[in-house]
């Protein structure tokens, strides 16, 4: 018998695409249950305001209206505040309840409720509720929040620091940038963004007195985190009696992590009236109420000696945590951002020092990369700016600061400890593909002609699969962060995978088939995928931070090793053989040198669960469960390179190419993480060059709508040109890392790098992003104006 | 209400509405068919896009009293079992991951193919500025639109 091509490693077009493609998908709003009633939200229209009063008079006297509930209400009712979860020393949580008590400190927080027999109606009830507000000062910039005299957002957090937070050496980072031949300083804003899932948030709930049990269907990335939270701290719903199912889900980019009060609301309101209760955002109300993204305001210090090494590295941020803390909020500029500082790079001392300030907008939590963008784009911007300075070409400089291979694993002077790397093979290979060598002779020559070519590098690290519980739990975690895989093989050799990670667009329902399949010799075909369901999965943390492989995968690579081996033992007890005479290839045990005595998979399977003849002191049927708990962070990286043309008489940037590089171990389906890597870039490159949240100064969202926030679409990008370096992790069986976010921590810096090297001839050495065409054009006239 | 009579997918309909439902709404709410999707409130993201009367349409965007008389096609008439070209084609490359913009985005392509039978790769990417994509970068959809572009002339 011919050996099985191997799943793991193979493209398999997706199982999950049939539904998609016929548009038999299954998103919440998709899903009605009977005698539902439909809400909509009443949300402050202030930056900051007092609400004395709501009068829903005319809106209940409207046929069809059902209820009105304000914060008070829920408060009254015992309804908590929805808590983050992850706390540090120091720090002040302003509490967050579902809709406003008394105070409302962004524009959207919810301060009210109404359902009503259809949205339609819901909405214009909504919109005859009468809240009278004091309108008080907002306060909406990060730096400007810590200035004396600012508007407080919470009383208990004084000055709006929510904490501070600081990690390295401040004394010897302070000596080596005192003695370092050069230092090179950079100011950089690291802009808001607005995460923008195609899906708009959604949720069902449904309340079943009969048995008073409680039902929600939501847009979650993690629906066993939504039931704990919700149900012990919230809601106070024994978990047994609550179940979470997040259906498909239309993309989520950690937008769909957190507990939204939506959610809770629509729960507290399905068991007050007895009815189920429909939630659906409209785009504007997730403009106004999915947590944002980045918001940094950082200074970088990067200090050089005489041969262009690195020998010290200091940053200070201030991270704009917005009205509230959400769920992963206080991880996300400390630990998923100061952790990352030292990059690729040899740095011997780095000190990074956080300031978490409350303002009067939407929470600011984790988007696509978490913290990791953030720090990749202090380190390669600055690297570039000191390249400038140096007189060092940008590759050049990178590689002579890369960790030695030899020097693996290498600690960090910001707590991490890198398992394995080699980078120098990632950079040599963006550098072929891209040709860099001709390239700048050719950015020269256009140069010449008045053409503004630009090449930008990121070299990027990132700590995902998230991640070792006992760490992320001495660091302030509430919860650990494994992950549980069960596999259940059926009497007639199909197998159930039930899993805690959850697919909103990874293709789980393919790589997890294709782990099994690759397991046990059989075809992805006879693997089904369960996820999404608490009444399902013995429990699960979910899917964020590139984690799903590592972690959830792994948990399943264990059970599947544990079924292997019971299949074994009762192949060996069948055959009678010693079970360490029996192997298994290709979906069937059979006994070493003599194949012909061999049972398949399926024979075993089915007595397992005969149970007429196996080992006697052996219990009946065949699955496994496993909570995998990673030992170590995965550490992908790679290089990647940009390279754009921007027109000078109007500040238009044409991204020309894109190139990159990763190292994510060994890939499962490299269809699927290629797709990862290019949505992944989409976003970064989008960031560099055209999204950005703006707030006016008394809290209005400018930017509010996808009409003046500015998604990428497919006439702004080229194809993507991608290659991998496999260095298998050693922290997990499979040896993979995660790809989900790679892209776009890489490709932000790599795109606004390209920009300011394409405007260096105008004596450009930064810009803040997002780097549109107002922004170049101006400072082009500016550099011109001052020559 | 109002009522208004169409054709959707090869079936004729009659329904009474408010004369502000949307033509999604309508499509979606009250014939159940859900492939339609609503991604925004300003006709950006094109995950309503449906044919009417032959051509691509924002469906959050029409009122169901405009669509009165016409032919519609939403994903779910384009073929039943996915077997039309643009279908296969956004499997076979890997155009679409949560699959939310699917339907709308299959629709925009089929509409550009219908006008431009062989259309270049900035033609594609032009065409579909009214399609929003979060998850791919668009990268695997043009290269989906471009194969289907290729099976389509060869048939």
């Amino acid at each position: 018998m011919a050996t099985a091509a191997p799943m793991i490693g193979a493209s398999i077009k997706r199982k999950e695409d049939g539904r998609f493609i016929t548009g038999r998908g299954k998103y919440t709003d998709d899903i009605n249950l009977a005698g539902q009633v439909h809400a909509a939200f009443v949300r402050s229209p202030y930056g900051s305001a007092k609400v004395n009063g709501i009068d829903a008079s005319a809106a209940l006297a409207m046929p069809g209206v059902h209820a009105v509930y304000t914060g008070a209400d829920l408060k009254a009712a015992g309804v908590n505040p929805i808590p983050p979860g992850w706390l540090h020393a120091g720090i002040q949580i302003g509490d967050r309840y579902p809709m406003a008590v008394g105070t409302a400190r962004f524009v959207g927080e919810p301060v009210a409720v109404v359902v009503a027999d259809s949205a339609a109606l819901a909405r214009d009830a909504a919109d005859a509720i009468v809240v009278d507000y004091d309108e008080l000062p907002a306060v909406t910039d990060g730096p400007t929040a810590l200035s004396a005299g600012a508007p407080q957002v919470h009383a208990n957090a004084t000055g709006n620091v929510a904490f501070n937070w600081q990690l390295g050496d401040a004394d010897g980072t302070d000596a080596a940038i005192k003695g370092a031949k050069t230092v090179v300083r950079q100011h950089l804003i690291n802009q808001r963004l607005i995460p923008n899932a195609i899906e708009p948030r959604a949720c069902v709930a449904h309340h079943d007195s009969a048995n008073d049990e409680l039902t929600l269907y939501v847009t979650s990335q993690n629906p066993h985190v939504h039931r704990l939270i919700m149900g012990a701290f919230v809601l106070g719903i024994p978990e047994q009696r609550f179940r979470v199912v997040a259906p498909d889900v239309g993309g989520g980019f950690g937008s769909k992590i957190f507990i939204y009060p939506e959610e809770v609301v629509a729960c507290w309101v399905s068991k007050a009236i007895g009815k189920p209760v429909k939630w659906t955002a409209t785009r504007s109300e997730s403009f106004l109420s999915d947590s944002h993204g980045r918001v940094h305001d950082t200074d970088v210090e990067m200090a050089f000696d005489g041969n262009g090494r690195i020998v010290g590295l200091r940053v200070n941020t201030v991270a704009n945590v917005g009205a509230y803390f959400t769920l992963f909020a206080p991880a996300v500029p400390t630990y998923l951002y100061g952790t990352l500082l030292s990059g690729q790079y040899d740095i011997p001392v780095i000190h990074v020092k956080v300031t978490a300030v409350y303002t009067n907008t939407v929470p600011v939590d984790a988007y696509r990369g978490a913290g990791r963008p953030e720090a990749t784009y202090a380190l390669e911007r600055t690297l570039d700016v000191a390249a400038g300075q140096l007189g060092v070409d940008p590759a050049e400089l990178r590689r002579r600061n890369f960790i030695a291979p030899t020097k693996f694993p290498y600690q960090t002077a910001v707590a991490l400890q890198y398992d394995s790397g080699n980078y120098e093979p990632a950079l040599d290979r963006a550098l072929t593909m891209v040709n860099y060598a001709q390239l700048r002779k050719d950015q020269a020559a256009a140069r010449a002609q008045g053409r503004y070519i630009g090449i930008g590098l990121s070299a990027y690290i990132e700590a995902c699969g998230l991640a070792p519980s006992h760490v992320v739990g001495s660091l302030g975690a509430q919860a650990g962060l494994y992950e549980s895989g069960t596999i259940r093989v059926h009497p007639t050799g199909k197998v159930t995978v039930l899993t805690g990670s959850h697919s909103h667009g990874q293709g789980h329902e393919t790589t997890f088939s294709q782990i099994v399949a690759h397991e046990l010799g059989c075809s992805v075909d006879d693997v089904d995928v369960v996820h999404g369901d608490t009444s399902k999965i013995p429990f699960g943390m979910g899917t964020y931070g590139s984690r799903s492989g590592a972690v959830g995968g792994s948990a399943l690579f264990l059970s599947l090793q544990k079924v292997k081996e019971k299949g074994r033992l009762i192949a060996a007890h069948q055959l009678e053989a010693a079970a360490a005479d029996v192997d298994f290839a290709d979906g069937k045990y059979f006994v070493k040198g003599s194949p012909s005595r061999s049972k398949s998979f399926g024979d075993v399977a089915l007595a397992a669960y005969l149970a007429h003849n196996i080992p006697s002191d052996m219990e009946p049927g065949l699955d496994s469960t496993t909570f995998f708990n990673p030992g170590n962070f995965v550490y992908p990286f790679g290089t990647h390179v940009a390279v754009v043309e921007v027109d000078a008489d109007t500040g238009h940037v044409t991204v020309q190419r894109y190139v990159a590089v990763d190292d994510f171990g060994n890939v499962i389906n490299p269809m699927i993480v290629d797709g990862q890597l290019h949505g992944g870039i989409a976003q970064g490159v989008a960031q560099a060059l055209w999204e950005g949240g703006v707030y006016d100064s008394n809290g209005q969202l400018l930017t509010g709508s996808m009409m003046n926030y500015a998604l990428p679409k497919a006439e702004f990008l080229p194809m993507f040109e991608t290659d991998r370096t496999v260095t298998p992790s050693p922290v997990n069986p499979l040896g993979v890392k995660g790809a989900g976010e790679a892209g776009t921590i890489a490709s932000t810096a790599a795109a606004a790098n390209a920009v300011i090297d394409a405007l260096s001839p105008f004596g450009i050495t930064h810009l803040d992003m997002p780097l549109t065409p107002a922004t170049i054009w101006g400072a082009i006239q500016q550099a011109k104006g001052g020559k | 209400m109002a009522q208004v009579q169409l054709t959707v997918n090869g079936r004729a309909i009659s329904r009474d509405v408010e004369p502000r439902t949307l033509l999604v709404h309508l499509l979606r709410d009250a014939l159940g068919l859900t492939g339609t999707h609503v991604g925004c409130d300003t006709s950006q993201c094109g995950a309503c896009t449906v044919h009417m009367d032959g051509r691509g349409v924002k469906s959050c965007t029409v009122l169901a009293m405009q669509a009165d008389g016409s032919t519609v096609t939403t994903i779910e008439g384009l073929s039943t079992d996915g077997s039309h070209a643009l279908q296969r084609a956004f499997k076979e490359e890997h155009g679409l991951q949560c699959g939310f913009c699917t339907p709308g985005m299959i629709m925009s392509a089929a509409d550009l193919l219908a006008r431009n039978a062989n259309p270049t790769e900035h033609e594609i990417r032009e065409a579909l500025e009214g399609n929003l994509c979060r998850c791919t970068g668009y990268h695997n959809i043009v290269k989906a639109v471009q194969t289907a572009a290729r099976t389509m002339q060869n048939a």
